[in-house]
């Protein structure tokens, strides 16, 4: 038995009393109660600390994370082009848990009890909530490339669609790659996590051959049949700046692999790589299906839009990549810090008997970089539709960069810093 | 008396007027959807080259953003931004800005 000690909670109190008086704002401060927030990420670790904030302390608030610190996904594409370095991209959990009283259990979830509003931990114990939040990410469908269903696969054919190890490991493999050599990056078709990442990870590594590996080439082995973000940018750049050195190859899904000769296997055509990365096709992570959540497509969390709140499970709420995107809505960690500050607002409605606000608003910003200096975005704003109770992309708003530029590639790190303040500091 | 008239003014609002009025977080909420690049309550992140939106008075705000919205103020991603916002959306947001330390 681990169920939350009435110590920890005190201990928590404790900061709480300091940080209503900086971080104070009108009208929070009823709400009361537990929230388990179950991985941190843009997502979960957003919503620990805006629940602490809103609630001026009121809500005791245990983060379930399995690594000691948060490594950020968006800009690990230059940890593999060779211009920034893990510790870039790196930041640690001290913020939450001392600045805002967050509870930080490193451990991972293994099981969810809707009925009786517990959790059991995977080093043992179990713990008890009023509101569960689950921003658990993805998990990689490796069956749908057999041959990679195995560890040793997975080790040699990476696919460093979540920051940690692989990065480290994808950086490596370019870096013994030989001049002349050939790197093929599979995408799968869509939805997948970071629509436009794939083609920002692509530049980045065909800047670092035309620097490095003059003669090396990379190819861009597309399931989906054309560019999937901010295509007009990405094939300008591509033109401009790696004519000659990348290559797109639209309709070209890679089914399978034969590990030992790092060759990808396509419908009717097979492509043979120097370095392999192959991101395979994903759905909400594990929890979520172990969890009994309802899942669209078999794949996705379905959610009700003016909470977070999953369809038919009362008092889980799901935030991020997991679940089932709204129209045009991308899966992006900018969105998922939204997904979370929407989610926070509501629960702490929920846990003062309160409904949530009738008229949420959230904004995706992704940044994507063409080479180690120039970037180019796309943004948009959503807004709930009562009529269709989704988010709808405003009309008229939104867009793209009118051309790539070193401008906002210093934005794009101002970004970073800002949104990892917003999450952790 | 004073019900009566806050009904009228609720009445003359019309249904999204009521929403908005009937939210006492509201303001707080569509500020947060700015924070990611603004920092939280709009304090920015010293040095990393996005303004801080906290403490700057609300007609400052409100007067950058119109600009943003017409082109008048030139920007990288401002203008695609504000036009996701009724006008009734950035004065709250502003409003809330103008409020923080
Ligand atoms: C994706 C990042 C991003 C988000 C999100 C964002 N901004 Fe901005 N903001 C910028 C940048 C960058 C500038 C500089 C102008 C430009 O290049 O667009 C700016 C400039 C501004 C300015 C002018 C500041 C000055 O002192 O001149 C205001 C006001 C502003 N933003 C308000 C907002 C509000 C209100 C929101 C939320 C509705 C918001 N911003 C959301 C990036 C962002």
């Amino acid at each position: 038995m681990m169920l939350m000690k009435r110590r920890d909670f005190l201990k928590v109190g404790a900061a709480a009393g300091t940080m209503a008086s900086l971080y104070g704002c009108a009208g929070g401060g009823k709400a009361s109660g537990h929230v388990v927030v179950v991985g941190g990420g843009y997502g979960g670790a957003t919503a620990a600390k805006y629940i602490r904030m809103w609630s001026e302390g009121g809500v005791q608030v245990t983060l379930i994370e399995r690594n000691p610190t948060f490594i950020s996904c968006p800009i690990s594409n230059l940890v593999i082009g060779g211009s920034k370095t893990m510790e870039d991209i790196t930041v640690s959990y001290e913020g939450l848990k001392n600045k805002w009283g967050v509870r930080v259990v490193q451990d991972e979830v293994v099981a969810v009890d809707a009925a009786k509003r517990t959790i059991s931990l995977a080093k043992g114990g179990s713990m008890s909530y009023d509101r569960l939040v689950l921003s658990p990410g993805i998990d990689f469908m490796f069956g749908e490339i057999p041959a990679l269903d195995n560890a040793d696969a997975q080790a040699k054919i990476l696919h460093a669609w979540k920051a940690g190890p692989q990065t480290v490991a994808l950086r490596k493999q370019l870096e013994e790659m030989k001049d002349g050599g050939v790197y093929a990056l599979s995408i799968p078709k869509a939805p997948y996590r970071c629509p436009p990442g794939p083609y920002e990870r692509a530049c980045l590594v065909a800047d670092y051959f035309k620097k490095n590996k003059p003669k090396s080439k990379v190819v861009i082995l597309d399931a989906n049949e054309d560019v999937m973000s901010k295509k007009g940018l990405f094939t300008k750049a591509w033109s401009d700046l790696y004519k000659g050195i990348l290559e797109y190859r639209p309709n070209s899904e890679v089914k399978d692999v034969d590990v030992a000769n790092t060759t990808a296997i396509l419908e009717f055509d097979k492509f043979k790589a120097d370095v392999l990365n192959v991101i395979p096709p994903h759905r909400a992570g594990n929890i979520a299906a172990k969890s009994g959540l309802k899942l669209i497509n078999n794949r996705w969390v379905d959610v009700d839009w003016l909470s977070m709140e999953v369809v038919g499970t009362p008092g889980v709420h799901v935030l991020g990549d997991a679940i089932f995107p709204a129209p045009t809505m991308p899966k992006s960690g900018h969105m998922a810090n939204q997904h979370a500050k929407l989610a926070s607002a509501a629960i702490l409605n929920m846990l003062s008997g309160e409904a949530p606000s009738p008229t949420p608003v959230v904004m995706n910003t992704c940044y994507s970089y063409v080479d180690t200096k120039q970037a180019i975005h796309v943004t948009s704003v959503h807004q709930y539709d009562t009529a269709t109770k989704t988010m709808q992309p405003v009309k008229g708003a939104g867009g793209v960069s009118a051309a790539r530029n070193e401008m906002e590639g210093k934005i794009a790190m101002g970004w970073a810093k800002n949104i990892w303040a917003d999450m952790l500091a | 008396m004073k019900r009566i008239s806050l009904l009228a003014a609720l009445a003359l609002l019309g249904a999204q007027g009521a929403a908005l009025a009937a939210d006492p977080n509201l303001a707080r909420n569509l500020a947060a959807t700015c924070a990611n690049c603004h920092g939280t309550n709009g304090n920015a992140v010293k040095g990393a080259g996005i303004d801080a939106l906290a403490g700057v008075p609300k007609d400052k705000t409100l007067q950058k953003l119109a600009d943003f919205k017409s082109g008048d103020k030139p920007a990288s991603i401002m203008h695609q931004i504000a036009k996701g916002y009724t006008d009734e959306q950035l004065d709250l947001i502003a409003g809330y800005f103008a409020a923080q330390k």
